[in-house]
């Protein structure tokens, strides 16, 4: 085994109950430095009691350390080189943009005024307003902003973009990858919108019922799954050659594919499965984080998902 | 104090290495106070308005004033610098009373609110820790109100001498007479008066804090109910009202706990004006409920700061 980068947030059994209900049934992580992984799940899955202990909101049972500290009883020294984004509701509604400057810079010692200025010059929103007085997208510019000059080393968001129009929701991810990302940087981040930041992240995690269902970094995602539209006449073929998922789309069978599963063992073929075979099916394509979370979790998730197509 | 700002510019270097750190520890509490005061107006706006009021009330008043200063004169059942005392007591009580209830007020929402508009994992998300937010609010009504209310008091009290002197010249009026209440000794008992009723009350306080941050909803009704039902039951199982006089003792005890209402041959002193030599601090601080009351405050306070590290939005 090669030196791994640090670990920013390392957890192991965690587990977090609330009475019968169990959010988190006993999950490892580890997340490393300059990684940005997307925790995708359906509602009530457990995605934000896992987010919720790593920034010490919430206790929980098994070990959990976030850059060496304990987030349940660190929190406001965690929260030094921590950010996080709830979602777009929690800024106070009275607050004013002057104000929610002032006071960041008056609390974080990590936090460039200057920065955050210079974000909101390129908004549309009046300095002198208060929250309740902006539009949904500009208070989540505007956190944005406060949030982006922070010198943070992980940057947690929990549906951040919820409830926002396509534009501001490109905006967001555009502002996050230029602006803020480098390789000093983690950034975890929840959202349903899973086409919004399939180009954005650099780890996936399927989380269901508490427990991980898939963890793969991307490169392994897009050398891995393959989907394959596949032309009426090699349907029974393909089928043969064990899809993990089968579609229909515009009368066409879209087929998905994992390039891991060894066909050997079930006696099918005598040799793994590669593009090139595939391709003799129909038309080879990198599938949608959405497809391949239905392929995974099954039916009932894929309901729940609400934004799988 | 001569000594210390003589001695800062000797030792520059020092004095800049210190300051900086003792900033960063004290900084958060200060913006918190200041994040309370841009949220709560009215810990500001209520005593000014009163003020204003009475002000206003006061100028209408004071063209009767010289005549009833006579009138009054020749009744011997008020003391005459009661009579000139009144007016400027009425407006410290005012106040006193309407900082009591902006107090009751923001406890009952200091920890609520923030959970009811879900912008505590705003503020949780920030550096700032659970003892800080707490402590800053809780200094509101145990430290700021007070200060501000007196501030506001000595002004308009102030102001109330500019406007009677003025009438008096305007009008003509002899002023070899005492036409003012000796106001240094009033503004004197009424700071003590502040630093007892603050003392006192703390326990209310802090204990509305502490409902504030642990009722999901109707914060009043969780702060209160409990204690009326508790004396209720208390009366009709045993006929007897402990709590209850308790509770009437720690509203308005600190009056027999602080002061001497009678003066040296038994006679009842007016609480209009109380003279520098009725107050009694030292009964006051070794009166054990005082002391019980500030144990009490102090660990609904501790229990507050635990508390909001399991909350959330509710």
């Amino acid at each position: 085994m090669t030196v791994q980068a640090r670990p920013v947030i390392e957890a192991r059994g965690l587990r977090k109950a609330f009475g019968a209900t169990i959010a988190l049934d006993g999950i490892d992580l580890r997340v490393e430095e300059g990684r940005i992984l997307g925790l995708i799940g359906p509602n009530g899955a457990g995605k934000s009691t896992a987010l919720n202990a790593i920034l010490g909101l919430t206790a929980y049972q098994g070990e959990l350390k976030v850059l060496g500290r304990n987030p349940w009883t660190d929190r406001d020294q965690l929260m030094r080189d921590v950010c996080f984004i709830a979602d777009v509701a929690v800024l106070p509604r009275w607050i004013r943009v002057a104000q929610a400057l002032e006071y960041v810079a008056g609390v974080h010692p990590r936090f460039d005024r200057a920065e955050a200025e210079s974000f909101l010059a390129k908004t549309d929103i009046p300095r002198n307003s208060k929250v309740s007085e902006l539009s949904k997208g500009m208070v989540t510019q505007l956190h944005l902003a406060l949030v982006m000059a922070i010198d943070a080393k992980l940057l947690v968001l929990d549906e951040p973009t919820l409830g926002l129009d396509i534009l501001y929701r490109k905006q967001f991810y555009d502002s996050l990858l230029n602006d803020y990302f480098d390789r000093n940087r983690t950034i975890v981040v929840t959202t349903h919108q899973v086409e919004d930041v399939q180009h954005v992240l650099t780890d996936l995690m399927f989380i269901n019922h508490g427990r991980i269902a898939l963890d793969c970094s991307m490169e392994e995602f897009e050398s891995r799954y393959v989907e394959v539209t596949v032309r009426p006449e090699r349907i029974a073929s393909a089928r043969a050659l064990k899809p993990i998922h089968e579609r229909h789309a515009l009368g066409r069978s879209i087929m998905l594919f994992d390039l891991r599963f060894d066909l050997k063992l079930d006696g099918v073929a005598d040799q793994k499965l590669d593009r090139q075979q595939l391709s003799a099916l129909g038309d080879v394509h990198t599938p949608g984080i959405a497809d391949l979370f239905v392929a995974v979790m099954g039916k009932d998730a894929g309901r729940a998902q609400g934004g799988v197509k | 104090m001569n000594s210390q700002s003589d001695a800062v510019p000797e030792f520059p270097v020092d004095a800049q290495r210190i300051a900086p750190a003792a900033l960063a520890a004290t900084r958060p509490m200060y913006w918190s106070i200041r994040r309370e005061l841009w949220e709560n107006r009215s810990i500001y706006i209520a005593p000014l308005v009163v003020a204003g009021l009475y002000l206003f009330g006061f100028f209408i008043s004071l063209f009767w004033v010289p005549r009833s200063v006579r009138g009054m004169a020749g009744n011997h059942s008020m003391a005459p610098i009661v009579v000139l005392a009144m007016p400027y007591s009425h407006a410290d009580m005012l106040l006193t009373l309407i900082a009591f209830l902006v107090g009751i007020f923001f406890s009952l929402d200091a920890l609520h609110g923030e959970r009811r508009d879900r912008s505590i994992l705003f503020w949780k998300s920030l550096p700032v820790s659970d003892l800080t937010t707490v402590l800053s609010k809780a200094s509101i009504p145990l430290v700021v109100l007070p200060l501000f209310t007196f501030a506001v008091t000595v002004t308009v009290q102030l102001i109330m001498l500019l406007l009677n002197a003025s009438v008096l010249v305007v009008s003509r009026a002899s002023t070899a007479t005492q036409w003012a209440p000796p106001l240094f000794e009033m503004e004197l008992v009424s700071l003590y008066c502040m630093a007892v009723l603050v003392l006192w009350h703390a326990p209310i306080y802090c204990w509305f804090l502490l409902v504030s941050g642990w009722a999901r909803r109707a914060t009043l009704l969780w702060a209160v109910l409990p204690l009326v039902a508790i004396s209720a039951v208390e009366y009709i199982a045993f006929r007897t009202s402990y709590l209850a006089s308790l509770l009437h003792a720690r509203l308005l005890g600190f009056v027999s706990a602080a002061f001497d209402l009678k003066d040296k041959s038994g006679v009842p002193i007016d609480p209009h004006f109380i003279p520098l030599a009725q107050l009694a601090p030292g009964r006051f601080l070794s009166s054990p409920s005082l002391w019980l009351g500030l144990v009490f405050a102090a660990l609904c306070l501790a229990a507050a700061v635990r508390l909001r590290r399991y909350q959330g939005p509710v």
